[in-house]
């Protein structure tokens, strides 16, 4: 209907030719290109500071002020995993031993990762856990989040002893975890994850709280 | 009903409401509507876009031919919609941390390209941002709407997080209704969220039926004294 309105109209003919057409998509394609990489561009530097204002603040979270007297964001260092996949483990130091590592950890919730970051004292005790992103059902999943829910809070002092392998779970599974009604798959990803930080302390403690000395005076080698 | 302001605000909030009466925009409505608070920021969110892109479509409504708007209209909003998540995610930060999981949702709320494609590519720029304004207001109505029933049904309470995304001063608006009260999980869940949003029609249906008989009655009574 609304064609022949503009038929009527009496337009130029040549905005009825494909070659216009053509042309108009593509033009307006084009435009919103130029908009979007514009936009990437004007919002990267900012966004990528928010990033490390946010890593900061959650490192906060989870390695009280009182355990290191170094810039954390500073003294990282990069390990491998299993997997192959690399991880940048954040050091606390006071003086120049290790008093707590920090590094992200990811489980696979119910709808995509969950990044958290985890914060281990120099015994394999947690610190602290937080959850950094995730795309988990409003209202039922996100109680993950500490601003919305003290679960998290239940893995602070935890380690690998304690609870026992078994006890590494969530309730529904025989563990130790508290689920939440109508979300057990998110708690779980999480529970399975902060496990497995806990594992890859156990496996690379040495290099974890190798004195900072070594690794400063000689960065060569420490990679 | 002569100023077409006051009808298109009548339509945007009741008559053409885009849940009530046009259906659209469900799966949104229904991801989001677990709380009172993130159905509103969904709310805010998408009028912000509505009323952008109302304004977009009018202005170019000269250069787009009616063979390939519908493509342009989508490209417009998508672009818009990814601007305003870099924006908010680089200058709004904490507000963007908690609205940032509603933002690409946007996208599918077809309620926006719906009133591109029969509002805002017909009409003057003014009255296609005032469209879009009350199209996105009546939007938002339901989703508060529709989100305050199932979290009092669902879990007892009313705004809970407002102060996490509208800032400390709005913390009053979070209500306990049901002390102790152990949720009704079925509400939080879409098929609650359905059921709820069932009734809310049902209820729309039935005032409108009551004010016809009124409107009804009223010409009945005035037509023998005429």
């Amino acid at each position: 209907m609304s064609l022949e309105v503009h038929k009527g109209r009496a337009h130029p003919v040549y905005r009825e030719r494909v070659g216009y057409q053509a042309g108009l998509l593509g033009g307006f394609s084009m435009v919103a290109a130029a908009l979007l990489v514009m936009g990437n561009i004007a919002t990267r530097d900012a966004i990528e500071q928010r990033r490390a204002e946010d890593l900061l603040a959650s490192l906060g979270q989870v390695i009280p002020a009182r355990l290191h007297d170094n810039d954390l964001l500073a003294d990282s260092l990069m390990l491998t995993r299993e997997d192959g996949s690399e991880v940048v483990v954040y050091r606390a130091l006071s003086g120049l031993d290790v008093a707590a590592v920090a590094y992200q950890v990811t489980g696979q919730g119910y709808a995509g990762d969950i990044d958290l970051i985890l914060g281990i004292d120099n015994r394999g005790r947690v610190l602290g856990a937080r959850v950094l992103a995730h795309a988990e059902t409003p209202g039922l999943g996100d109680k993950i989040e500490v601003a919305r829910d003290d679960w998290i809070l239940d893995f602070d002092g935890r380690s690998l002893g304690d609870p026992t392998d078994a006890g590494w779970a969530v309730k529904k599974d025989g563990g130790e975890f508290d689920q939440f009604s109508g979300a057990t798959i998110t708690p779980r990803a999480v529970v399975r994850a902060i496990k497995g930080g806990l594992e890859f302390f156990d496996a690379h403690r040495d290099g974890l709280l190798a004195s900072a000395v070594i690794q400063r005076t000689d960065p060569e080698e420490a990679k | 009903m002569s100023n077409p302001y006051a009808r298109i605000a009548r339509d945007g909030l009741w008559d053409n409401n885009v849940v009530f009466a046009q259906s659209l925009a469900l799966c949104p409505l229904l991801a989001v509507t677990g709380t009172a608070t993130n159905g509103l920021g969904l709310g805010l969110a998408s009028v912000f876009v509505m009323v952008t892109a109302g304004v977009l479509v009018s202005l170019l409504r000269g250069i787009i031919t009616p063979q390939v708007r519908i493509p342009v209209f989508v490209l417009i909003i998508a672009v818009l919609v990814t601007l305003v998540d870099l924006g908010m995610n680089a200058w709004l930060h904490d507000l963007h941390k908690v609205l940032g999981l509603f933002i690409p949702l946007i996208v599918t709320n077809c309620a926006i390209l719906g009133r591109a494609e029969s509002f805002a590519s017909r009409q003057p720029v003014a009255r296609a941002a005032f469209d879009g304004l009350m199209m996105g207001a009546g939007f938002t109505l339901v989703l508060v709407l529709l989100g305050a029933v199932r979290e009092i049904i669902g879990s007892g309470t009313l705004f809970q997080g407002a102060g996490l995304m509208l800032g400390e001063a709005m913390s009053f608006l979070e209500l306990t209704l049901i002390p102790d009260y152990r949720g009704f999980l079925l509400a939080i869940l879409p098929p609650g969220g359905f059921i709820a949003l069932g009734f809310i029609l049902a209820g729309k249906r039935v005032l409108d039926a009551r004010a016809d008989r009124r409107a009804a009655r009223a010409l009945d009574g005035a037509a023998p004294a005429a």
